[in-house]
């Protein structure tokens, strides 16, 4: 109802120019030609700042990646023997994490033959490709003997769940290569080559569910071997359980913010119908993972530590509210739901509060155990900055040189940058 | 101690007895000695400081043994070799080595480096050469070669009443039973590492509860790895069942969607 009216208020010159805007977006090269259009436009301060940013973080990452390879992990960071993991491992979880709409997004639109999520299928395959390959380079970092580290595949050990999470990330890094392989090669015109990836992409999909499914969980895995280290409160045999929900929620809420973000540095409109579908999902995971913590600490005779006095119970605390409690509150009031603001702040409190989950776990949990605290050193720091900018960058280029986006939404769900502009525009379902 | 199920027999291991040490650090001399490790105390590196103040060092990528002092009981620190080792469990590329003869060694040709075993050992043993752009996990390995060739370890031949000796395990696990039994009242009527995580080489006894000196009294009682194979041993059922339900619903999924076509033809037509 309110949409029509919307719609109507809505003058004859802008349907106009979102139709000659959505014909212009149907091919890659015109985007282009339009996004530098708007670049020159975006003359000013703001976009020397980040340009300036971008090549400090350069500068700074540069210096630590110097300091990491000639003077080794004890001059760059500060891990010990009692604090073996850091800041980076961390990132890894996170970054494998917010990932995860690269599994979800492909089964929904895949496998499961949803075609409305078809749209967001190659972005969220892309961010997820994006990520891995971050998460890759900066596990090699890491390595004490980086130059090791094809070892394991020829030396195996099959017990050891780091073995696992290796393998699982290979071939899921592999499949993710042959679910985004079309972009690229369409635009070169392989048609051979793509028939052939057509043709096995769905087994793709459904391996790459899985491997996505067993290394997602197996994050939290690693933790099962250390139940005397890992503070109670996020100490629990169902700690891979735990990881694989938690990353369901935030790979959507990813996929929401990046949408956002892009419609904004693109200059697109938001399909506000797919992303309050995403909020939905969200919703639903972000319910189901509350429930399923409280009642587990309530069966093992935690409860009573969610109310002791100690760091770790804040920090606790602030993660469920910020991961759990906020992003519910907004997404379950229907004002908010299918509301862009909204779901906006529902999908970065969503984030904050997994990466405060993952930090917590590797981080938090440990440091009553080890009897010292950490905080990363300025090359931990500076090299993390510094893989999240090639990041976005890889991002940035890819969006802009391939068929990423498809833009086959322009009806009443278009929304246009004046409407973004001015005010939210809240549709019926 | 019955979950032994391994062929402990002929496994050698260490007997460290809390109530005879006397603090001497032979053992300490001895351990840096055999494994060619540089000294770490004040003292001996010419420094000014007390006689015994190797009481004062602690387990480093150069020190594979310590004896620390709590009130006039001394206790000594190193790898366990447990008998079902977190560290071999969880490295990747199976750099760590559980020996028939009981020593875990390790192989700094395989190691890549990611630090899980000093993130899962029980009894936070291995340490890092963080300091070298090369750097290895270092540790006691029971002097896997003078054991293998004399049958004792460098630290049980250094001392001089018996605090620690080397043998076979079953032999030490009666020699500690025997101590505890004829004088009870010196001892704190548990042996160290025979049931936390699931049994180790080197099993420890002293006059006071076991926390008191430093070991940790949270460590489970079940081998390690156990905790990560209630995961992993699901694996097979996650991806059989995952994938039938997968391949099912992308089929389902796609008939739906074609009937639903055809129905839309129909109407159309």
């Amino acid at each position: 109802m309110q949409k029509s009216e919307v719609r109507s208020q809505k003058s004859e010159d802008r349907d106009q120019r979102s139709e000659i805007k959505g014909q212009v977006l149907k091919t890659g090269r015109h985007r282009n030609s339009q996004s530098e259009i708007r670049n020159l436009k975006l003359n000013g301060a703001k976009l020397s700042f980040w340009k300036i940013v971008a090549v400090f973080i350069a500068v700074v990452g540069v210096y630590s990646l110097f300091v990491r390879f000639t003077k080794g992990l004890g001059a760059s960071t500060n891990l010990s023997d009692f604090v073996p993991w850091g800041l980076w491992i961390g990132i890894d979880f996170i970054g494998v994490g917010l990932a995860a709409a690269g599994f979800t997004i492909a089964a929904t639109a895949h496998i499961f033959h949803n075609h409305k999520y078809e749209s967001i299928a190659r972005p969220a395959i892309l961010s997820a490709y994006i990520g891995y390959m971050m998460v890759v380079a900066l596990l090699v970092i890491d390595l004490g003997k980086p130059e090791n580290f094809w070892h394991p595949l020829v030396m195996w050990n099959i017990h050891s769940v780091m073995f696992e999470i290796t393998w699982c990330v290979i071939c899921y890094s592999t499949i993710l290569t042959i679910e985004f392989a079309p972009v690229v090669l369409e635009k070169y015109k392989f048609d051979k080559l793509l028939k052939i990836i057509k043709k096995i992409t769905p087994a793709a999909v459904i391996l790459g569910v899985l491997f996505s499914t067993l290394h997602q969980s197996s994050f939290g895995s690693l933790y099962l071997i250390v139940p005397a280290k890992v503070y109670p409160l996020w100490y629990s045999s169902f700690l891979p359980v735990h990881f694989f929900i938690s990353c369901i929620a935030a790979g959507l809420s990813m996929i929401i913010l990046s949408a956002y973000l892009c419609a904004r540095a693109f200059k697109q409109g938001l399909n506000i119908r797919i992303l309050s579908g995403l909020g939905k999902g969200v919703l639903a995971v972000l319910i189901i993972e509350l429930v399923f913590k409280f009642v587990e600490l309530y069966s093992t005779g935690k409860f009573s530590l969610l109310f002791a006095q100690t760091g770790e119970t804040y920090f606790f605390w602030l993660e469920i509210f910020l991961g759990s409690v906020i992003p519910i509150w907004i997404l379950a009031n229907p004002k908010y739901k299918v509301n862009r603001t909204g779901l906006y702040f529902a999908s970065i409190s969503t984030i904050s509060g997994f990466i405060l989950n993952r930090m917590n776990v590797c981080v938090t949990s440990l440091v009553r155990s080890s009897g010292q605290s950490y905080s990363p050193s300025f090359e931990e720091v500076g090299i993390t900055l510094f893989l999240i900018l090639v990041s976005v960058l890889a991002f940035k280029f890819i969006v802009e040189n391939f068929r990423v986006f498809e833009e086959k939404v322009h009806d009443e769900v278009e929304v246009s940058k004046e409407e973004i502009e001015t005010k939210d525009l809240i549709f019926d379902k | 101690m019955s979950e032994y199920h391994l062929d402990i027999d002929n496994q050698f291991g260490l007997l460290f007895d809390a109530s005879e040490c006397i603090g001497c650090g032979n053992c300490y001399e001895a351990c840096k000695k055999e494994n060619d490790l540089p000294a770490t105390n004040p003292s001996r590196l010419g420094l000014a400081g007390a006689d015994k103040d190797f009481l004062k060092d602690h387990l480093s990528d150069k020190t594979y043994t310590v004896v620390e002092e709590y009130g006039d009981i001394y206790a000594r620190k190193m790898c366990m070799h447990c008998l079902e080792p977190a560290c071999a469990s969880v490295c990747p590329v199976g750099a760590f080595e559980k020996t028939e003869l009981g020593p875990v060694l390790y192989n700094a040709d395989k190691c890549i480096g990611c630090r899980y075993c000093m993130q899962a050992c029980p009894h936070n043993v291995p340490r890092y050469e963080w300091g070298s752009t090369s750097p290895r996990v270092r540790k006691c390995i029971l002097c896997y070669d003078k054991l293998k060739k004399d049958g004792i370890t460098a630290c049980a031949e250094a001392c001089p009443v018996e605090a620690t000796i080397s043998g076979k395990l079953p032999d030490l696990i009666t020699e500690a039973k025997r101590r505890i039994k004829e004088n009870p009242d010196k001892y704190y009527p548990h042996i160290y590492g025979l049931e936390e995580t699931g049994g180790s080489n080197v099993i420890i006894i002293s006059p006071v509860p076991f926390e008191q000196l430093g070991y940790s009294s949270k460590v489970p009682k079940q081998s390690m790895p156990t905790f990560t194979m209630q995961a992993m041993e699901k694996i097979p059922t996650v991806v059989s069942v995952g994938g039938i339900f997968l391949t099912g619903m992308y089929w389902l999924t796609k008939r739906k969607n074609q009937l639903a076509k055809e129905e839309n033809g129909k109407g159309k037509g």
